[in-house]
């Protein structure tokens, strides 16, 4: 499998977003977020539920827009991007919802991951067969309807399909969202094998012990703001952790 | 019944389901992406018919007339996004629908003011008129070339649809569109193409609808908007298939109707067809065949 990014740019900012604010309607969902991510990191986004994680995540992925604050992605402005053209900078998103294609088959869900280098089939098979080799499982299930795999499958393969683009950034918003604990288990190992080729992943988790376990660094959100950030391992053993997941 | 009367039955079913199966599947393919009726799409049957009445004319050959005509259509199918869709669709549904009415209504009123309000009629090659005689039935070759051309129709779109990587995007933006931009798929080629595909059918409807009536007026779009909308809601508005379903179907009940009513009982058709209708809704509200919740409007 490839590196996704040179060994001598490990380490460059490669995300930063500053200030973002979202709002849906009168209410403000995110205010004054600030985080950075580096090249080769991987970077964990905690909160309780409705603290703002995935609002953030869908900001940057251009599919909500932000009232102010401004993201840069390898010192690009893309704050008034589309998800389209978010996508064509190197930023995939797999959404907490899993929202495999469901009437199309596993391998069509792939070739679609692959749509912004559909002119390219070499590179787009090259591809699929790594995606194919990294979960076995989607090679065996290829001609099945996404629809009826079970949930720790269709993780596999909305991860897959974001691979398909071979972005540089992964956004990955809560993939053990509803799966038993020895799938989360496996969904983590995949997780980590991408990891260890260099890509970049800005990982949105409620499973905090999980996510901090793997992650460098964590910012921790609460009611809408950035409460805490720092290395994984000190967030960990912080002792107001429980208190931030609760929003007091 | 003799075998003649049948395959008389049988043929009178299949070309007007497949004339029915065709308009319903250019209203469901805007649908499908917008999850709005674009209200306009009789009136690019009405555009193609024009088309072909103004080149009448012309030197050209009939096929390069029917060839414009269909282009027409898609024209101004893509003309409808840009006009009464594109500017208003982040807004709400009734904006819309107005919008999409509003269209519609100039359209008409167009050819109201630029052409006619009567009856136009449209060239026709001779083989519209011709008949074949089967079995002792005598066999309109419009109705052959009706179930040929949606054979062909339904046949290339289905392998657009399953094989090409257009077709899956189109697919995959009908049943999540978000997730569908999130991959790279353009939202506004989509959209674009999902209209181009619309007046593709709407002028080739034109074209077979004509064959039937001979003329264009300019409220010709009515009745195919309403057998395309009735045949989408019967078969399901969220499945391709389900319009197909729906549009044969539909043919099913209104030639049973004409074959088995009295005289006096077949000006009444509408009302029995309706009738059925309503009872088919009862039993499946979202239609024979329901498709996939698709969630939020584009």
């Amino acid at each position: 499998m490839p590196t996704w990014e040179p060994v001598n740019q490990r380490g460059l900012k490669m995300l930063k977003v500053e200030n973002l604010e979202v709002r849906y309607g009168a209410i403000t969902a995110v205010r004054e977020v600030c985080l950075e991510v580096s090249v080769g990191e991987m970077v964990c986004l905690l909160g309780a539920n409705g603290a703002g994680k995935t609002t953030t995540m869908l900001s940057i992925a251009g599919a909500l827009k932000s009232t102010t604050g401004k993201i840069t992605f390898n010192g690009r402005d893309i704050t008034s991007f589309s998800p389209e053209r978010v996508l064509r900078e190197g930023i995939a998103m797999v959404p907490e919802t899993r929202e495999v294609f469901p009437d199309l088959t596993v391998r069509e869900n792939l070739v679609l991951g692959g749509f912004i280098h559909r002119g390219d089939h070499r590179k787009n098979k090259a591809q699929m067969e790594e995606m194919l080799a990294l979960f076995p499982v989607l090679r065996d299930r290829q001609d099945q309807q996404s629809g009826t795999l079970s949930g720790g499958e269709q993780q596999q393969l909305v991860i897959a399909r974001a691979m398909m683009s071979q972005p540089r950034l992964l956004l990955l918003d809560e993939p053990s969202l509803g799966l038993a604990p020895t799938i989360v288990h496996h969904i983590y190992e995949f997780i980590n094998k991408l990891r260890s080729t260099g890509l970049t992943i800005l990982l949105v988790e409620q499973n905090a012990n999980m996510a901090l376990k793997h992650a460098e660094r964590a910012y921790v959100l609460s009611l809408g703001r950035i409460a805490r950030q720092g290395p994984a391992g000190e967030i960990a053993t912080s002792s107001d952790l429980k208190a931030l997941y609760l929003g007091s | 019944m003799s075998a003649g009367t049948i395959l008389q039955f049988v043929l009178d079913i299949l070309s007007l389901g497949s004339l029915y199966a065709l308009m319903a599947l250019g209203l469901v393919i805007v649908y499908g992406i917008l999850k709005l009726v674009n209200f306009a799409y009789g009136e690019l049957i009405m555009v193609a018919g024009y088309t072909l009445y103004l080149l009448n004319a012309s030197p050209f050959p009939w096929l390069v007339m029917a060839l414009a005509a269909i282009l027409m259509a898609i024209a101004i199918g893509l003309m409808t996004e840009f006009v009464a869709f594109k500017p208003v669709r982040s807004k709400s549904v009734t904006a819309v629908l107005i919008t999409s009415f509003a269209f519609s209504t100039l359209l008409q009123n167009a050819a109201l003011l630029f052409i006619s309000p009567r009856a136009r009629n449209v060239p026709l090659p001779d083989i519209f008129t011709q008949s074949v005689e089967i079995l002792d039935v005598v066999i309109p070759i419009r109705n052959l070339i009706t179930i040929a051309c949606a054979l062909l129709m339904l046949g290339a779109f289905s392998f657009v649809m399953k094989r090409t990587v257009l077709g899956l995007a189109l697919r995959a933006a009908a049943s999540q569109f978000t997730m569908a931009r999130m991959v790279g798929i353009p939202a506004n080629m989509i959209i674009s193409l999902a209209f181009a595909i619309s007046g593709l059918f709407a002028g080739v409807v034109a074209i077979l609808w004509l064959g039937r009536i001979g003329s264009v007026v300019p409220g010709i779009g009515l009745e195919p908007l309403l057998v395309a909308f009735i045949a989408t809601v019967i078969g399901g508005m969220r499945s391709l298939l389900g319009a197909v379903v729906g549009g044969y179907l539909l043919a099913l009940i209104d030639v049973s109707f004409n074959y088995g009513l009295s005289q006096q009982l077949l000006h009444f058709r509408d009302a029995f067809t309706f009738t059925i209708v309503i009872l088919i809704l009862l039993f499946r509200p979202s239609g024979l065949i329901k498709g996939r919740e698709t969630g939020l409007r584009t």
